[in-house]
């Protein structure tokens, strides 16, 4: 079993680098089977003298998933684009943990401009699952799953556009935690749709994502849809337990397409928190079946207007030999966006343009209310909704690569509450068939304290959060 | 729905994006079925509906016309492909 961010800070506390240079070495020793890190880094010597206030995070090592800039350290965002890129300054969250004291190691693989659901779209290869090297880890941030997993790093940030946090934390087997649209600020996160976007953690419990959340979520003057309200301490309320909570089962995930064993998982793992004292009951959200067609306009649409900023003028790839402006455009960016980026944009373009815009876009915004509404009215009556985090366990490389449509259905049960702002995580639930899946856990908005007090009460009457993958297994620094 | 090569060359054009022969067709059939795939949203009754464009619906906060952080162009442009005494340089525009 691997110690937590509060037994790492610890030992970090006593030791001062021993932390860091433990995971270094697990890095330098596993990435290469894993190829989940695009840039490695030293830890910085330890400095002469100890800084007056070293930060609640202190000497806790940390990978940022290569969509947060970095200043002065290459940011690529799994694009062949920014592969040079090096930018000026730190996103918020990069600013924000450094101050508390972490550590950065590295910098995770991910799907290019965190368009995918296995990481395979990165121009940088993929990310193989530590628990089946010939499996995906998920994605967008399988990266940083694949590295939580197999212990090179205690806890990882990642982003969640349509699942891109929960849905690899399902399959890798670990806590991945998407906080409220507006919780964390999105200043210096490379945008891919930005009312969806949301940063987030990868971590091996609910106690260690909230370590986390409580030093990286609170206001930000830099990003304006960042929420003006106060970050609850999150560790204190993890005791808060699961007694009494309702919990409401969407049983529209049980329906179609689940794979019959992960489903029998999810209901064991609902027994524990009945028997933990949970009430549970049955839910259905009419609207949740369009919530992939619906996020298929929308994040299309959002996408194809952020990414006309690369140019390739003022950074990112720039194509040579070219005699005029317009094919400057076309062509640096043809060479720079990898196909499926392409695809989004084209759909994007589409679904926008005169005469369909009403038709795709508008509609689909209009569908966007029907599917918060949905969630809003349950969230009346229950205090955390719960289902399964994906249809099925980690597939195979190359499995689902040749069809987008069965790709992106993959992400069937998480885009919803992207769509409607809600936070929700995914934690470790059982195996099936050798692979790991998550229970995934949804929250009112800006109720993170209360998701990860049941999910940490649910870790603490089961094992599948301490488990390691064969091969990867750590005592610890 | 499908796409013609015309049409398929029309959004490529508006999106700033080349598209080979060969990634045409494979391209055009994809599309067509995501889009048909989405077009089940016209299953939601939404007469009275009102667009949802962001799940806060905050307001834009303005702040106080101040200097915050200052502009450091030579760390900027060292990002850019080319520059010239602090000018991004493009093929020639104007003949």
């Amino acid at each position: 079993m691997k110690p937590g961010v509060h037994a790492l800070l610890e030992v970090a506390r006593n030791h001062p680098g021993r932390v860091a240079r433990y995971y270094r070495e697990r890095i330098d020793a596993f990435n290469d089977r894993l190829n989940a890190f695009i840039t490695v880094l030293d830890p910085p010597p330890r400095a002469e003298a100890p800084k007056a206030d070293p930060g609640v995070l202190a000497g806790l090592p940390i990978a940022h998933k290569d969509i947060f800039v970095t200043r002065d350290v290459r940011t690529t965002c799994g694009s062949r684009m920014l592969e040079g890129f090096v930018p000026p300054y730190d996103a918020t969250v990069v600013e924000r943990l450094a101050d508390a004291g972490c550590v950065l190691l590295g910098k995770t693989n991910m799907d290019e401009f965190a368009m995918g659901s296995s990481n395979e779209t990165s121009y940088f290869g993929p990310v193989r699952n530590p628990w089946d090297l010939e499996r995906v880890p998920g994605g967008s941030s399988g990266g940083s799953a694949a590295a939580v997993a197999a212990g090179l790093v205690p806890v990882a940030t990642g982003t969640d556009t349509g699942g891109s946090i929960r849905q690899p934390a399902a399959l890798c087997g670990v806590t991945g935690l998407k906080p409220t649209y507006g919780r964390v600020s999105r200043y210096g996160m490379i945008a891919f749709a930005s009312s969806l976007d949301q940063a987030g953690i990868l971590a091996r419990s609910a106690e260690d994502a909230a370590w986390v959340l409580r030093a990286m979520a609170g206001h930000d003057g830099r990003d304006s849809t960042s929420a003006d309200r106060p970050v609850p301490d999150y560790v204190a309320q993890l005791a808060e337990g699961i007694r009494g909570l309702r919990i409401g089962i969407l049983e529209d995930c049980f329906d179609t397409g689940l794979d019959p064993e992960v489903g029998a998982r999810i209901r064991d793992a609902l027994r524990v928190m009945e028997r933990l004292g949970a009430r549970l009951c049955e839910i259905r959200l009419p609207h949740l079946a369009l919530s992939v067609p619906a996020y298929y306009v929308l994040a299309p649409a959002e996408c194809s207007s952020n990414l006309a900023r690369y140019d390739g003028v003022r950074f990112g790839h720039r194509a040579e030999g070219v005699q005029d402006l317009a094919t400057l455009y076309r062509r640096s960016r043809s060479e720079g966006f990898g196909t499926e980026v392409k695809r989004r944009i084209l759909i994007g373009t589409y679904v926008l343009s005169h005469g369909y815009y009403d038709a795709y876009y508008l509609q689909a915004q209009r569908v966007r209310r029907l599917i918060r509404e949905d969630f809003i009215q349950a969230l009346s009556t229950v205090d955390l909704l719960a289902g399964p985090t994906t249809p099925t366990p980690a597939f195979r490389l190359g499995e689902k690569t040749e069809d987008p449509l069965t790709m992106y259905l993959n992400d069937i049960y998480t885009i919803g509450v992207n769509l409607a702002g809600l936070p929700a995580l995914s934690i470790p639930a059982g195996f099936v068939r050798g692979l790991p899946i998550g229970l995934h856990l949804i929250g009112g908005d800006f109720n993170e304290g209360l998701m990860l007090a049941a999910a940490q009460a649910f870790q603490g009457a089961t094992e599948w959060h301490t488990l390691a993958p064969p091969g990867f297994e750590a005592s610890g620094p | 729905m499908t796409f013609s090569p015309s049409e398929l060359d029309k959004l490529a054009a508006l999106a700033c994006l080349d598209i080979s022969r060969e990634e045409r067709e494979r391209l055009g059939g994809e599309l067509a079925r995501i889009l048909d795939f989405v077009r089940q949203l016209e299953n939601g009754a939404t007469d009275e509906v009102e667009p949802l464009t962001h799940p806060l619906e905050l307001s834009q906060p303005l702040r106080a016309d101040v200097v915050a952080e200052p502009v450091d162009r030579e760390r900027y442009q060292r990002d850019a492909p080319r520059t010239e005494s602090g000018y991004y340089l493009v093929p020639r525009v104007i003949e």
